[in-house]
């Protein structure tokens, strides 16, 4: 829980520096350099849960379940009241107005602290106006009704381009348009106000005495019912946590404490389905803002898996130019899906107990990519590139190059021509050039040498041919990669049913040997391990594909390999049957080649990542984000 | 809160019956509170002077905290025959104040300050591919004058 002050701190780009990315949070909680640092007092349980030697492939980052998102966010409303000196609800909104980007807040308000109040819908704007607001609604007098028309009707004016509108205008407006003075809308304000009348709701011509009204510091009186018909409109329908006065052309917003005394907890209700309906909206009121607060604040982000409502803070991510050195793979921690969803972060994997618990879909760790939303985990493979491959996978540019593979060109007026039989001599269909399929070259110089071109060296002819191999080449060159990808992208999604055959075979094994369930578990382990592999070299391939010649790459390649060696010998231990007499010897085999495939893994991971860091993969392609490559060379 | 609809158009309708609607603008029918008709007849120097036009509300329960839905019903002519609204004073600055009547003065007063007479650039397509309610539209607002 402490640990939530790691990233209380007001300034993103603060987590740009060099020292975060690389390094531990050590550096930082060292230097409290904020008046919101000062209250907590052990340094020592502020790091972040799994420390130890972090691996160099892998990123810190925090999961934050909603209550200590609020949190966050109410540390930087209490900054913004200290420094501001408004209170709480006021800095909230200024806060929301300003998309939590406290530094523009703070300078904007000292520079002119009445615009940005009426900005962000705080006070009326009106030169009177106090900067303070009154936190309370308060119950209108029959008195404050009074100031409505002068609030309205300056509003109108901008409503419409000749001024005529209707509108909550009394009658006799000043404001009726030149051009059309005889009209005169009626509005369902009530009368000017004498003291003595009672009070009408101008939505819904409620006038019972008793009446509870409520109205902001517009004073657009409303009765608490039309208020709590439209907040939950506005809440719930229309997913607005910035919700205005109902006047028309008001543009003052709801305070926090005012949504809470119309729709919070406690506030009358007239039948229990409509409690429930309030209650309803305000938790999802609560929500809007945790979810606006996190969609503008850079270092966090929502775990994506369905019904998860965990955040992930990362400052390592925050900046999007640190994506072209990190890989920043991350998990909320939870597991599952929809309702079953589990949120105490078991760490060890093998802790799952008998049953289906640990496999599968059900017990999946919701591990997402926080700098792309791809693929979960794209390692070692940096986002952009990522993105490109997927790309390019999915987009046709590979049916244009089987186009250039499988045809020819007319070499007059460039239609696509596909031979599909017939003998060499070509007409096109189109322009009528006669050529020779096979060396291109025009009909006419092949003189009496029909059917049989053996005029190879033509220049026209070795021009043509040149550009279609190229082409070939380069499509054979993506197979390569492709075919290497989808393999392994297939077996990853074999690995249920994997899962399913090895729990059956490890049933087995407790029964024809000696070995216990907790015996057995070096199985799950192994095929555990050997899809992580998978995707690791599953995504090997994309970043392959794009790596410039040279001897990087070579040692790139070697490392992928050796990796894809040793996964290979391992699903074949997998999947082979189990004689009962050679279990032991299998055990001992499926265990130490786990063992030799993590390391391989982590080689390929680290190493990988590392060149990263070190800037020292170069690209046969531009890459968003890196210096573009000198010569493009496969 | 449909009750709240139905008192408040009630409340509507008898100020229209008492009063009346304001110049150039006719009740046409109201049997109901699901659906009304107006007419609307455009004043001032435009391109639409004189012209008259038929205007259909129609309300959910949830009005007045929810705007109307609005369209023209044009009799004659070749298109689709309900036209769609696009004003922000009937998306985003609705507000619950507003009243059937002024909406239509603000109809009104919108076609009385036009100055050319044209339909939208993207109108046949939007009238083609149009949901038959216009709330369900996410307006882009192209002209902020009117």
């Amino acid at each position: 829980m402490s640990s939530d002050y790691e990233y209380s701190d007001d300034d993103v780009d603060y987590y740009d520096d060099e020292e975060m990315i690389d390094g531990t949070q050590d550096d930082y909680t060292g230097d409290s350099d904020d008046d919101n640092m000062m209250d907590f007092g052990g340094d020592e349980d502020i790091k972040v849960p799994q420390k130890g030697k972090r691996k160099s492939y892998e990123v810190d980052f925090e999961s934050l379940s909603q209550s200590a998102v609020e949190k966050l966010m109410a540390e930087e409303v209490e900054y913004i009241c200290s420094v501001c000196g408004v209170d709480e609800s006021v800095a909230s909104l200024l806060l929301r107005h300003n998309k939590w980007n406290k530094e523009r807040l703070v300078e904007k308000y000292m520079d002119n602290p009445t615009t940005v109040l009426v900005a962000a819908g705080v006070t009326v704007p009106e030169p009177s106006a106090s900067p303070t607001q009154r936190s309370a609604p308060i119950p209108s007098t029959p008195s404050s009704r009074r100031s409505t028309r002068s609030a309205s009707s300056r509003l109108l004016n901008t409503l419409s381009g000749v001024g005529v509108v209707g509108g909550p205008k009394p009658t006799k407006s000043p404001i009726t348009s030149p051009t059309l003075p005889h009209h005169t809308p009626r509005s369902f304000k009530p009368k000017p106000p004498s003291s003595s009348d009672p009070f009408v709701c101008p939505i819904c011509f409620d006038d019972t005495p008793s009446l509870r009204t409520l109205s902001l510091d517009c004073e657009h009186t409303f009765c608490s019912n039309c208020w709590t018909a439209y907040l939950v409109s506005k809440i719930r329908d229309e997913g607005e946590h910035a919700v205005r006065c109902m006047a028309e052309g008001c543009a003052l917003v709801c305070s926090d404490p005012f949504i809470r005394t119309v729709i919070g907890p406690g506030s009358p209700a007239e039948s229990p389905a409509q409690e429930e309906e309030n209650k309803k909206a305000w938790s999802h009121f609560q929500e809007l803002l945790v979810r606006h607060y996190v969609g503008c604040t850079k270092r966090l982000k929502f775990c994506p898996y369905p019904g998860c409502t965990n955040t992930v803070s990362c400052p390592a991510a925050a900046d999007k130019s640190s994506l072209v050195t990190v890989v920043p793979t991350v998990s909320c921690g939870a597991r599952g899906i929809g309702d079953q969803i589990t949120n105490a972060a078991s760490s060890g994997g093998g802790a799952s107990g008998a049953g289906s618990s640990g496999w599968g879909l059900a017990g999946k760790e919701h591990k997402f990519c926080f700098g792309c939303n791809v693929e979960a985990d794209h390692r070692p493979v940096v986002c952009p590139v990522a993105r490109m491959w997927l790309k390019k996978c999915r987009d046709d540019s590979e049916t244009a190059n089987w186009i250039k593979s499988n045809t020819k060109e007319c070499s007059n007026c460039q239609s696509t021509i596909e031979k599909n039989g017939g003998c060499n001599h070509m007409t096109c269909k189109k322009c009528k050039h006669e050529f020779c399929w096979v060396c291109m070259g025009p009909w006419s110089e092949h003189g009496t040498a029909w059917y049989s071109c053996n005029r190879y060296d033509e220049k026209a002819g070795v021009d043509a041919r040149d550009a279609q191999s190229r082409s070939r080449a380069s499509l054979e060159r993506y197979l390569h990669y492709y075919n290497r990808w989808a393999n392994h992208e297939q077996s990853a999604k074999l690995s249920i049913d994997l899962y399913a055959k090895t729990e059956k075979k490890m049933e087995d094994m407790q029964i024809t040997s000696s070995l216990t369930w907790i015996e057995v578990q070096f199985m799950k382990k192994a095929v555990e391990e050997a899809e992580r592999c998978r995707m690791t070299l599953k995504w090997t391939y994309a970043m392959a594909y794009y790596l410039a010649k040279g001897n990087e790459k070579d040692l790139f390649e070697d490392n992928q390999r050796d990796l894809e060696r040793a996964v290979e010998d391992l699903s074949e231990l997998l999947e082979g049957p189990i004689e009962p007499e050679s279990i032991p010897t299998l055990r001992q085999k499926v265990t130490d080649k786990t063992v030799y495939v993590q390391k391989r893994n982590e080689i390929v991971l680290e190493d990988t990542a590392k060149g990263f860091l070190d800037g020292r993969w170069g690209w046969n392609v531009v890459v968003e984000g890196f210096d573009d490559p000198e010569g493009v060379e496969y | 809160m449909a009750s709240i609809a139905a008192r408040r158009l009630a409340k509507e309708l008898k100020e229209i019956h008492n009063e009346g609607c304001p110049v150039g603008i006719t009740l046409l029918e109201a049997e109901d509170y699901a659906k009304w008709l107006f007419t609307i007849e455009v004043m001032g120097e435009s391109q639409y002077k004189g012209e008259v036009y038929t205007l259909q509300f129609r309300f959910d329960s949830q009005y007045p905290i929810s705007s109307p839905a609005v369209q023209f019903v044009v009799t004659e002519g070749r298109q689709a025959p309900v036209h769609p609204i696009c004003a922000s004073i009937l998306g985003n600055e609705w507000s619950p104040v507003l009243s059937v009547t002024a909406v239509c003065v603000t109809l009104q007063s919108m076609l009385a300050s036009c100055k050319k007479k044209e339909r939208p650039i993207d109108n046949d397509r939007y009238i083609r591919n149009a949901p038959d309610n216009p709330k369900k539209t996410q307006f882009h607002y192209d002209d902020d004058t009117v």
